[in-house]
């Protein structure tokens, strides 16, 4: 299996060269990373090209990066009243008291707050690839892959509908899994996990009527960032970090 | 003269054959489709923003009631994917008994599958002999997780706990006399491997008689012979996987090609189509049946000289026992952290796919480094099977709309998600 990535890494890397924004290797999954431009090209390659083949779109789906590395209670710092006491306003569910510096990177990055990942599979070759591209601005607008997979079109409404990201040259961009009429997009994580609308049926007026939600949000396990690695074992540790090793060098190379 | 127009109807969702809450939305010349559009997300719970919102062993109860009749599959994933990302490995006889139990489970899929297509298609005996062999693996389920559907019984490294050494005994009552439950409890008296490997020895002749009410049925014949054919390429453009990808021809089976658990040390067959119609996918989903019936033997027959832990040792990840909990203070420590905070799972991105009856069920996680997913993306097989809906039926007779449906096999807990 090993080989077979590095030879399918190798591959990419000869064919797309500098359309490659990164191209890694983690826990035997090969990752790669094209700008927005060149995608319909970088998938249509990927599904023709004998050595990779991919005729199966596996899964399209968005992420919304900018809650990254939130926590809702800081272990790695103690002030002088002591640790944090966990969430303490919980006014939208997901109250941050701190991120990682990594995360802040990624956090803070507003232009590329929206990433689609494609998974894909080749049937010929048995071999799966991850392709990332993080489309900019509000509303992110993406290239629509149904012409090279037609199966793009139900996942690409997905995204859209849950994400607000846009799909240009997709057929019929509805939404898909929300209610008729839904304002938002539910998965963007801005959005309560209580949604903002709450329906009833109201006896006067003789219909369903929405409001404003009732709920309170609240927490019940904060969200904790340990990065201690102690849950690795050893073995596994090292392998892990033999295999970070070697893409570091490779890249060096 | 009258104009004439195509007419619009609508199916669903509170339609019996729509197979739970299909909103369909035909377009129709007299009988023929001209259009179908499928309106899906009347179950939508957000499976994938409220596994965001908690510690990822809390979670795993969700991935049952994905695809409700397949419990234990989705599990399988979903704890794959978390595995990949802490790179452990779980001890060998939890992996034989998930293995058992996926197998299981696809039994119980397809007969579910059998059952309420061939209801759909006008034979309702079918419907009866599956549910008599459900009722069995529902025991066995039950005698091991404590729940008959929804059982959480994997764990990120292994299982909840090991097989139980006694099968549970029905008892007398008003309604059933000592006689009646001593011939119900005549399996029932060695352990759960026992019980299984009884059901494994009547379960071949079962197949036989489904497939004796409907294999050579005429009936069954023209109303599933040609019907939603899909071609191979077409097959790999609509993203099909699982029987609806074999229906079409394609040799393609995650547990032969890319193996996980121990599926390279069992021996079974793929059974693959021919045509792609709904009558090759019916009889590739029977001969599964049978495979997988194959498989459980196999697993038995490990599982009963290789005693040993179904869980990884390790403290960070799985409970202390309630003995030494009680009387040591660590352990006590480890206890409540797991159970308060649950686990941190370092930062990183894993797919990782298994067979599911159905086809390729993925979970893809992304995490931040915290003791909840940062996100959760499932793959689940029917949605693109569904989505062809329109493709397949068009051009069919209205009535072939619910022999395509059946054939697909979908359950709308996992499309909706």
């Amino acid at each position: 299996m090993a080989n077979k990535t590095k030879a399918l890494i190798l591959r990419v890397q000869k064919i797309f060269g500098d359309k490659l924004k990164s191209c890694d290797v983690v826990l035997d999954e090969v990752t790669i990373v094209v700008d927005k431009k060149n995608l319909l090209e970088v998938c249509t390659t990927l599904r023709d090209d004998d050595d990779f083949f991919f005729e199966i779109l596996i899964d399209l789906c968005g992420v919304d990066y900018s809650a990254y590395g939130e926590v809702e209670w800081s272990t790695d710092d103690a002030s002088g009243s002591g640790f944090s006491r966990g969430v303490s306003s919980p006014e939208r569910g997901t109250t941050a008291t701190g991120t990682t510096p990594e995360a802040d990177v990624i956090k803070n990055n507003k232009e590329n707050r929206f990433s689609v990942v494609y998974h894909l599979l080749s049937i010929k070759n048995n071999q799966r690839i991850r392709v990332k591209i993080a489309p900019e601005g509000e509303p992110s607008v993406v290239d629509s892959v149904t012409g090279v997979w037609a199966v793009a079109n139900w996942y690409e409404r997905e995204a859209f509908d849950l994400f607000g990201i846009m799909f240009e040259g997709h057929p019929d961009l509805r939404r898909i899994l929300t209610d008729y009429g839904f304002i938002g997009h539910p998965f963007r994580k801005d959005f309560p996990i209580s949604g903002n609308v709450e329906m009833r049926y109201d006896a006067e007026k003789q219909r369903v009527v929405y409001e404003p939600v009732s709920i309170e949000p609240r927490v019940l396990v904060p969200r904790v960032i340990r990065d201690d690695h102690r849950y690795l074992h050893e073995q596994a540790l090292q392998e892990r970090n033999l295999a970070l090793q070697n893409n570091k060098n490779k890249e060096g190379n | 003269m009258a104009e004439i127009r195509n007419f619009t109807l609508n199916f669903g969702p509170q339609h019996p054959s729509a197979h739970g809450v299909l909103r369909l939305v035909l377009e129709l010349d007299g009988e023929v489709i001209e259009r179908a559009d499928p309106h899906i997300g009347l179950l939508h719970r957000g499976t994938e923003k409220l596994v965001e919102t908690k510690p990822y062993n809390q979670s795993i109860g969700y991935m049952d009631r994905l695809d409700y009749v397949s419990m234990m599959a989705n599990e399988h994933g979903y704890v794959l994917a978390i595995e990949k990302l802490l790179s452990v490995i779980p001890p060998v006889r939890a992996r034989y008994i998930r293995v058992m139990f996926d197998e299981i489970t696809r039994i119980l899929n397809h007969l579910m599958w059998l059952g309420a297509h061939a209801l759909d298609i006008g034979a309702m005996t079918v419907f009866l002999y599956a549910f008599r062999e459900r009722e069995d693996l529902f025991d066995i389920y039950e005698a091991t997780s404590g729940s008959r559907m929804h059982a959480t019984y994997y764990r990120p490294g292994g299982v909840y706990r090991d097989l139980p050494n006694e099968m549970p005994k029905y008892q007398a009552s008003k309604w059933h006399s000592e006689k009646e439950v001593a011939e119900l409890n005549k399996n029932r008296h060695g352990s759960l491997l026992d019980f299984l490997e009884d059901f494994t020895k009547r379960f071949p002749k079962c197949v036989d008689e489904y497939e004796t009410l409907l294999t050579d049925n005429r009936i069954w014949k023209q109303r599933t012979v040609g019907i939603g054919v899909v071609s191979p390429e077409r097959a790999l453009q609509l993203g099909f996987t699982g029987p609806m990808l074999r229906g079409s021809g394609f040799e393609w089976d995650l547990r032969k090609k890319q193996p996980y658990e121990v599926y390279d040390q069992l021996d079974f067959d793929i059974p693959v189509g021919r045509t792609g119609d709904s009558y090759d996918r019916y009889l590739v989903r029977m001969e599964e049946m049978r495979q997988s019936n194959r498989i459980i033997q196999q697993c038995i027959d490990w599982l009963r000289v290789n005693p040993g832990p179904v869980m990884v040792d390790d403290r960070k990840l799985s409970p202390p026992s309630r003995e030494s909990m009680k009387g040591d203070m660590e352990s006590l420590i480890h206890h409540f952290k797991l159970f308060t905070e649950g686990y941190s799972v370092p930062e990183g991105e894993a797919y990782a796919a298994i067979e599911h009856p159905k086809g390729e069920f993925g979970v893809y996680i992304i995490s931040d480094g915290a003791n909840k997913p940062y996100r959760v993306k499932i793959r689940a097989p029917g949605f693109p099977h569904l989505a062809a809906c329109d493709e397949m039926t068009r051009g069919h007779m209205i009535a072939d709309v619910v022999a395509i449906i059946g054939t697909m096999d979908i359950v709308f807990g996992e499309v909706d998600r």
